[in-house]
């Protein structure tokens, strides 16, 4: 019923199709599964960065220009769950007001709710809605990541980190985990003195890679000022370029199957998360009485292990 | 697999600057486990109901500082009502005579929040508002 009204494209149809879909109600899974059969159309790029980038404000001027060649724009903002109360502030909206009064764009925020990694089980669920319904360009924004928070990099089409000059060196753009996973680097807030450092660093630790880049592509670094809506059109060609090089290497389909898997994968993950928090929980005291009076910790682990088996 | 968290949107309605108890208030609804969308300051009534259908919030929270409730709220409402957010709990705080909150609440808001209002009293209110409204039950 929903599903359908959502598909002729009822705004508030598919926001609540979406509620259902993300806490896993019985109505919601089966609409999933109907639009899985539907999605895998989509361009669906991920941009990631620390807080504070400007992410947000990038994807603002993303969605315009977006629209503005006739495109269906879907975007997903993740920010983070308290650990403690489990809330959320969620802000990345007040970087992208009004836009959603533009025909063809739906913008949905979602928290993070204990997973981690920068993308969630939940986002992941909503890019196949979204593409199922239509959307053709899929934006999704990671909560502000660290450096090990690369799961995006098996969740999307097109990774885009965004860095801001004045944050780290040529080492900070040498090591391993979220610098390794760009197919595009950002340069935001280029308008600041220690950009062209921050240009050259990145540019150092992508020429000097012995690697193969990830199937091929040669990272490419784009300059913006997203405040001012500077960079923005040519990011866009670059993503258009990306997109037409993984179609022509037949890897389209391939990123849509490593986002499904990865689906089932941060499922799996929660639900095994979910039976150690709860055997930890119910055993706190005895595994910290155990730790203090016997020392046998391999004994321990085993039991705890068994545990969390017998509970799943 | 998650239980169902409270889902509220944090706007500043009309013109006015002053978004610091705008702030407080959705930083007090995070800390009780609800999961806020803030939108910040000067919001039009089109844009805030916009929002609100996308973000399938179960409560609209409008903080007025500017003394034009009376007549920005009727606007909201009727936005509301037109694009079918009948059963989304609206409650309304800020510097409000207490004249006015009889008139607010015939005009279809559910609570509203005078200066002095107390976190606690603000987050609980909401909790029974969207328990009756949106006929889901809110473990604490």
């Amino acid at each position: 019923m929903l599903l359908e009204k959502a598909l002729a494209g009822e705004e508030l149809a598919i926001s609540r199709l979406l509620t259902k879909i993300e806490y896993f109600t019985p109505e919601g899974l089966e609409s999933l599964q109907e639009l899985i059969k539907r999605s895998g159309r989509a361009h669906v790029i991920g941009i990631t960065g620390s807080p504070g980038a400007g992410k947000s404000t990038l994807i603002s001027g993303l969605i315009s220009e977006y629209a503005k060649r006739g495109h269906k724009v879907g975007v997903i903002l993740i920010d983070p769950s308290s650990p403690f109360s489990m809330g959320s502030f969620m802000g990345n909206r007040i970087r992208m007001v009004g836009k959603d009064l533009q025909q063809n764009v739906f913008i949905r925020s979602i928290a993070s709710r204990g997973n981690l990694g920068g993308i969630s089980a939940e986002a992941l669920m909503l890019i196949e809605a979204l593409d199922g319904l239509g959307f053709d360009r899929i934006i999704v924004e990671t909560v502000g990541a660290g450096q090990t928070d690369t799961d995006v990099v098996n969740a999307v089409h097109t990774v885009t980190v965004v860095s801001v000059p004045g944050t780290g060196d040529e080492i900070q753009a040498l090591k391993a985990g979220i610098m390794e996973i760009g197919d595009i680097y950002v340069i935001n807030k280029a308008d600041k003195p220690e950009a062209e450092m921050l240009y050259e660093a990145i540019k150092f630790a992508l020429d000097s890679a012995e690697i193969n880049f990830r199937d091929g592509w040669m990272p490419k670094i784009v300059k913006t000022i997203a405040i001012k809506n500077v960079g923005i059109k040519e990011l866009v060609d670059v993503f258009e370029e990306h997109l037409n090089f993984i179609k022509s290497k037949g890897l389209f389909d391939k990123r849509i199957k490593d986002r499904r898997v990865k689906m089932i994968e941060l499922l799996l993950r929660k639900k095994v998360e979910d039976a150690i928090y709860k055997v930890i929980k119910e055993n706190f005291n005895y595994i910290s009485q155990e730790i203090n009076e016997k020392h046998n910790l391999l004994n321990l682990i085993n039991e705890m292990y068994n545990n969390i088996k017998s509970s799943l | 697999m998650s239980q169902k968290r409270i889902k509220v949107l944090v706007s500043k309605l009309g013109l006015d600057g002053h978004d610091r108890g705008a702030k407080v208030v959705a930083r007090a609804l995070k800390d009780a486990g609800m999961e806020v969308v803030y939108t910040g300051l000067r919001q039009t009534p089109e844009q805030i109901v916009k929002t609100a259908i996308q973000e399938d919030v179960d409560v609209i929270g409008v903080s007025i500082l500017s003394g034009a409730h009376l007549e920005l709220i009727p606007l909201l409402i009727k936005e509301m009502k037109e694009k079918g957010l009948n059963d989304v709990v609206l409650v309304v705080g800020g510097v409000i005579p207490p004249q006015d909150v009889p008139k607010l609440k015939e005009l279809g808001v559910d609570e509203v929040f005078l200066p002095g209002s107390s976190l606690k009293e603000i987050t609980e209110k909401i909790t029974r508002a969207v328990e009756a409204k949106r006929g889901i039950k809110i473990a604490s």
